[in-house]
């Protein structure tokens, strides 16, 4: 059975991540419920017709998977395996308001066309000419790891060489006013918002596409070896750590093997515990990160913490400002990450150097 | 060679039925469940024709037994219908007894509660428990729940494609071992939003879809759900299961050519099925029935005919028809349903009537099979098409 190796990366996120080294320019919101993506320079990637058509999430996409491949130095991949929640949910709404508004007269299809939850990864293929294997997932906070585990069983048994792997969010106006009216983002002007200190419900929001090239070989620019992932549709608090315990088993390892673990914390005080009971417990003598500061919550966030394990690999450093404990370690071999939303759509990811 | 995965379950919903049988009573007697819109109000009552489930919302809330707190889309009410189904037929009375998942499929969604309420939510609070169903993930989410099903859940996406390739990616993940059963499929109610979404790209018919005909006028929507239970050759032999059929061959593949309209020479069907035929290890000569994506529009048919010709270079293409005159075509679900309808053809030995066909493509000399037809059958190819070039095929074969 072959070896999933992650060759390539790429990010676009609320910070500075496309023409940096590793976070050093981060920098800790406190004021915003809703943070936006810091644009990469557009028209270095993709035309000016197809900028001004193009929704953020498509954009966004289509840079960082072109920063994967740069990275990855493979011009080609076998299949493009996307991960996004709510998709191109601007175009979405876009359309709908103008059913609505218009009382189904005088619409344009464009918005519709670009709606659908497939358009990054058909307009990556579009662009790219890749007639492979093309998916995309759409479930809430697993949709990347549902990406992850398909093309992880693709280099397995060998149905493709390479595979370009991404999750892709974007904010729209008014389903964000949604969202803080259902309490999944946090209310307007109750900050400082602190997602460890955080007492309320709810999440500071964010976006962002982060895209992966993984490959059957180890290369010189490899930064990880993708070793696992699993998701679990349900799981109870006081479950987890035995979720985590047979997950590491069945990969030959033990809690004490794991350097890093990276988890999801977003600041809803309401299932924080799914985090809080292995940081003081289990994984209290082990490097503990946080990423959702600085990413915010969405549901593909986890796919810039993936970019985050990866850096660490690669540079075997980690930056102060996504520390969750003061514990370090001489060298980090093993990262574990894991993340929920809501007590549900939990996901676990092994990555090893 | 391996026969491929085991189906030991079916559960569908769709317009022409709301069981399995139904559904093969409605296609071997001609019964359409095309009609003039009934449960959505749209300005386009008059000029469109869809394929929609005869039951209200409020019927299927009493038959799921939802209490009144409930944010069931109708998306989610259907899908768990046709799941519950799926999953009573499969004789499974312990959802987590194996290592058990299910991956589904939807374009839109809840949509059709965010349409309904998008601008009340403001006003009316007793709405807002509807904000989350517009997740793609939540019609997955709700039947897990419904189940009991606790594993590995997830949703596919890839427009008209997307049910194929969930009964791909379960089919995969029974085969590498990474579960012992999977229950598969997809579930799309109808939306203004798709409605409108289609009416704008002039490629639905004013009056009843004829596919692979050269007057063909576009499609007709429809709403549907379909779920299948795949399971491991352990789990049958120890639980000595009925085998409905099995999954021998699927293949996705990408057009790379338009985000809506398919390439003149159909490279990615053509591509999707190639793969799907050399995972089944099976010739296309093999094939006894194909039961094509054919949605009637003009570039659809077109394009997929010509794939055909490709695949079949020299050969005779075998017997195939769309069923989309029965059903409409109803998306995300349309993989789903027509693999039960393949099952179904396996199980009876026909090949079902593609209704409406009166004049030959003028671009080729493809004949679809008009009239019921009995015959044995042992292998059945099924295509599905979406937007974003995207591209599946699977194949099923006799047990």
């Amino acid at each position: 059975m072959k070896k999933t190796y992650i060759n390539g990366v790429g990010c676009i996120s609320t910070q500075k991540t496309f023409d940096t080294v590793f976070l050093e320019e981060a920098v800790v919101n406190h004021d915003e419920n809703v943070l936006a993506v810091i644009p990469p320079v557009y028209k270095d990637y993709i035309s000016p017709a197809a900028i001004r058509r193009m929704a953020k999430g498509v954009k966004n996409g289509i840079v960082a998977s072109a920063l994967a491949m740069k990275d990855s130095n493979v011009e080609n991949v076998d299949a493009i395996i996307t991960g996004t929640g709510l998709g191109c949910i601007e175009d979405s709404e876009k359309f709908l308001k103008s059913i609505l508004d218009n009382n189904e007269e005088f619409l344009t299809p464009t918005s519709f066309i670009q709606s659908t939850h497939n358009t990054v990864g058909a307009q990556i293929a579009l662009l790219q000419q890749c007639k492979g294997y093309n998916f995309t997932y759409v479930n809430g906070a697993v949709s990347f790891e549902s990406a992850l585990i398909d093309a992880k069983m693709q280099i397995e048994e060998e149905e493709a060489n390479s595979i370009l792997v991404g999750g892709v969010d974007e904010n729209g106006d008014y389903t964000t006013a949604l969202f803080k009216l259902n309490g999944r983002i946090k209310k307007d002007n109750s900050g400082p918002y602190d997602v460890l200190t955080s007492a309320t419900s709810g999440a500071v929001y964010g976006e962002g596409a982060s895209f992966f090239v993984l490959e059957n070989e180890r290369k010189e620019n490899t930064y990880a070896e993708l070793l696992d992932v699993s998701i679990v549709n349900t799981l109870e608090e006081n479950e987890v750590e035995d979720a985590i315990q047979s997950f590491l088993k069945s990969n030959n390892l033990e809690i004490s093997d794991v350097d890093v673990l990276i988890l999801g914390f977003d600041g809803n005080a309401d299932f924080e515990n799914y985090y809080k009971n292995l940081v003081q417990n289990s994984f209290a003598e082990t490097p503990q990160l946080y990423y959702k500061h600085l990413s915010g919550e969405y549901d593909t966030a986890s796919a810039f913490a993936l970019w985050m394990a990866s850096k660490i690999l690669k540079t075997q450093e980690i930056p102060e400002i996504i520390k969750l404990n003061p514990v370090s370690k001489p060298s980090y071999k093993t990262i574990l990450l894991y993340n929920q939303l809501n007590g549900k759509n939990h996901s676990f990811t092994l990555l090893t150097k | 060679m391996t026969k491929g995965v085991a189906i030991t379950g079916m559960g569908i919903v769709s317009a022409i039925g709301n069981t399995v049988e139904e559904n093969y009573v409605s296609l071997i007697e001609n019964k359409i469940g095309i009609a003039q819109i009934q449960h959505i109000s749209t300005v386009h009552a008059n000029v469109i024709k869809v394929g929609e489930i005869k039951k209200t919302n409020e019927q299927l809330i009493a038959e799921l037994r939802l209490d009144e707190t409930n944010n069931f889309s109708r998306t989610a009410m259907i899908g768990t219908l046709a799941a519950r189904q799926a999953v009573k037929n499969a004789g499974i009375s312990s959802i987590n007894e194996f290592r058990t998942g299910l991956i589904s499929a939807t374009s839109v969604g809840g949509m059709d509660m965010t349409e309904k309420h998008y601008y009340d939510y403001f006003e009316k609070p007793e709405l807002v428990k509807y904000i989350t169903c517009h997740d793609g993930g939540d019609v997955a989410d709700k039947i897990a729940e419904e189940l009991g099903l606790k594993g590995m859940v997830t949703t596919i996406s890839t427009a008209c494609s997307s049910a194929a390739n969930s009964i791909m990616l379960g089919a995969r993940l029974i085969k590498t071992g990474k579960l012992d059963r999977v229950i598969v499929g997809g579930a799309d109610a109808l939306a203004k939003f798709t409605i409108n979404g289609f009416k704008t790209l002039m490629i639905l018919s004013d009056d009843y879809n004829k596919p692979f005909d050269n007057n063909r006028k576009g499609l007709n929507l429809g709403e549907a759900a379909a779920y299948l239970v795949l399971e491991s050759d352990e789990i049958v032999a120890k639980q000595n299961k009925k085998v409905l059929a099995r999954v021998s061959g699927y293949g996705n593949a990408n057009d790379a050519f338009h985000q809506t309209a398919s390439s003149e020479n159909g490279d990615g069907a053509y591509l999707a099925m190639k793969k799907a035929f050399e995972v089944s290890g099976l010739k296309p000569s093999e094939i006894d029935y194909i039961n094509v994506h054919g949605t009637a529009t003009p570039n659809n048919d077109l394009s997929e005919g010509r794939a055909l010709k490709r695949i079949y270079e020299d050969e005779k293409v075998p017997d195939f028809s769309s069923t989309k005159p029965f059903t409409g075509h109803t998306l995300a679900a349309a993989a789903a349903i027509e693999a039960v309808y393949s099952v179904l053809a396996i199980q009876n030995n026909v090949v079902y009537p593609n209704l409406n066909f009166e004049t030959q493509m003028e671009e080729f000399d493809l004949q679809p099979q008009t009239s019921l037809k009995n015959k044995n059958i042992e292998h059945v190819l099924s295509n599905s098409f979406g937007f974003g070039g995207n591209c599946s095929t699977l194949i099923f074969s006799k047990s």
